[in-house]
């Protein structure tokens, strides 16, 4: 704004980020503004790059299991698994079966604490900050099932390469399905107190849309492509862990609400309804786990050893509450990976932003940057510092510097 | 856009807050029943025995907290100082047992399950916070 008369020409720029009290993470936006209308919006991530892959590449894949789970701080499990997921294809390790079902319950428990997070935090961005402690207080029963079962709240520790590190004993059922009981009293009045309510239909309702030509350009995932109309989800298109033997099919705002605008309430309505759903697939779970061992290998050192005669590369893939999430790893005889590539999800959301936010009000834009349920600290893969210079990099000079990489790596 | 006689209809949280007044509240009161004029003041006078603490929600059995670890039986095989992930044990060459920094532990368990001999058991204590990361309550050897 240092230019020319500032303030007294249209369009305007408003800068929000990268620390906003409207925003939970840091990112850097960019409005150019006619009045109160949002005429053209950019971003930058990049803000809170950590560096995980890096230290990755100084442990053994059991290392780094514990690493995934602090990539997100919300999908303790999601990383965790499609990590694993990786590392088992390369090794060649059948998971037992119920090592298989225990994975989907606690995915299931972490989408359930995950959607209500969010519902909370978007109620928070509305403003309605009464809903926000209804939403959160109702949360705690799952998190104190997970507590239960895996020993933490947050960060589960229940993944192992070739299982799962905790069994699920009769004595925790009566206390999961207390909690799954608890979600489906729950779910009619949730419903009811979200949809039903004047302010958040006049806030949410057309607001934010993305259409589902959009959602489909830009790669969305996860619910918010589900939101749009996209009939997309990675448990049922290409099905791992028990999700095969499950009865899932995507959730879709139509079925409730009868239309898809692809609007930010409707992404309220999937992700409400995908609490219910996650409750049933747990306890689908529970009626058809088998019983039997729960690691591939209970020795942790023959684990080990394993790795040393791991060759090959794998992706593994998991639906996170927010998407689909995706980690490359490539394993070439050493216990080290000698390569760890992590996607999150909220990295093919982020796109999504633009056609949402443009046209849109100024006081609409934290509920529609939360409508995605973005997670940048999971995002953020790449910080390029040389030299305090900023230049952007396009996806051609991106293309050549990743051919160059993997021909660094495969000499 | 609202009607006077549908306000309750269209705004259905107003009945739920008036429920909420005469619930007890969710939230664990902890670590005072009431909120002390200084907290910090507050814990002294506990570690003083004046005053009372408000227990903490009870973990559950499983819980992964401050490691414990008992170094009779330890043989210094140090499998555990090679599978942490945060690094944060070291093995004491001169007595062959090893030193957790409970500061930089990420809580995973992963050295209680390796150790061959079971000296090695995670705790309930969760009450970590220090003003010294190397204080000889974060240091386990």
């Amino acid at each position: 704004m240092s230019d020319g008369n500032p303030a007294k020409t249209t369009p305007y720029t408003v800068p929000i980020g990268p620390i906003h009290p409207a925003l939970k993470e840091p990112v850097m936006f960019t409005f150019r503004m006619n009045g109160e209308q949002i005429e053209k919006a950019d971003f930058a991530p990049g803000q809170t790059h950590r560096g995980i892959e890096w230290m990755g590449m100084r442990r053994n894949p059991i290392q780094i299991v514990h690493l995934t789970d602090r990539i997100c701080g919300i999908c303790g499990v999601s990383h965790s698994l499609a990590f694993a997921r990786a590392v088992e294809q390369i090794m060649e390790i059948d998971v037992p079966e119920r090592a298989d079902y225990i994975r989907a319950i606690i995915a299931e428990f972490e989408r359930i604490q995950s959607h209500l997070l969010w519902a909370g935090m978007a109620a928070h961005e509305l403003g309605f900050d009464t809903l926000l402690h209804l939403t959160w207080r109702v949360r705690e029963q799952a998190m104190d099932t997970i507590e239960l079962l895996t020993g933490n709240r947050v960060n589960y520790g229940i993944i192992q390469i070739g299982g799962v590190r905790r069994d699920i004993t009769p004595d925790q059922h009566p206390a999961i399905h207390e909690c799954l009981d608890y979600y489906r009293d729950l779910q009619g009045k949730l419903l009811r107190i979200f949809l039903e309510d004047a302010t958040i239909q006049m806030r949410c309702r057309d607001c934010g849309i993305l259409t589902r030509d959009d959602a489909l350009r830009l790669c969305t995932v996860g619910p918010t492509a589900r939101a749009s109309g996209v009939n997309m989800d990675v448990r049922v298109d290409f099905p791992y862990a028990a999700y095969g033997d499950l009865d899932i099919e995507p959730i879709l705002p139509d079925r409730y609400l009868g239309e898809t605008r692809g609007d930010v309430f409707d992404r309220i309505v999937v992700r409400l309804l995908e609490v219910e759903q996650s409750a049933g697939i747990i306890r689908q779970c529970l009626d058809v786990m088998p019983a039997g061992d729960i690691l591939w290998e209970t020795k942790i050192p023959k684990i080990l050893a394993a790795f040393k005669k791991a060759h090959g590369e794998a992706v593994g893939r998991h639906e996170a509450p927010r998407g689909e999430v995706l980690h490359y790893v490539r394993m070439d005889g050493k216990e080290h990976p000698t390569a760890w590539k992590v996607k999150a999800s909220s990295y093919s959301n982020l796109m999504s932003w633009i056609p949402m936010l443009e046209g849109e009000q100024i006081a609409d834009i934290p509920i529609i940057v939360a409508s995605i349920d973005p997670c940048l600290s999971c995002t953020d893969r790449v910080a390029v510092v040389r030299g305090g210079r900023r230049s952007i990099m396009t996806k051609e000079e991106l293309h050549r510097l990743s051919v160059e990489k993997t021909r660094r790596l495969m000499r | 856009m609202l009607e006077c006689g549908d306000a309750m209809a269209n705004l259905p949280m107003i009945p739920e807050l008036l429920k909420q007044l005469f619930r007890q509240p969710a939230t664990n009161t902890f670590p005072a029943k009431y909120l002390p004029p200084s907290v910090t003041g507050f814990l002294k006078m506990v570690s003083r025995g004046e005053a009372a603490i408000h227990p903490p929600v009870a973990t559950p059995p499983e819980f992964r907290g401050k490691i414990t670890y008992e170094p009779e039986g330890c043989i210094g095989c140090s499998l555990c100082v090679k599978i942490c992930p945060a690094h944060a044990i070291e093995l004491v060459n001169e007595t062959k047992t090893i030193r957790i920094y409970v500061s930089q532990c990420i809580f995973c368990s992963q050295c209680t399950d390796m150790c061959p001999k079971g000296s090695l058991k995670m705790s309930d204590e969760f009450l970590l916070a220090d003003e010294d990361r190397y204080s000889d309550n974060l240091i386990v050897e």
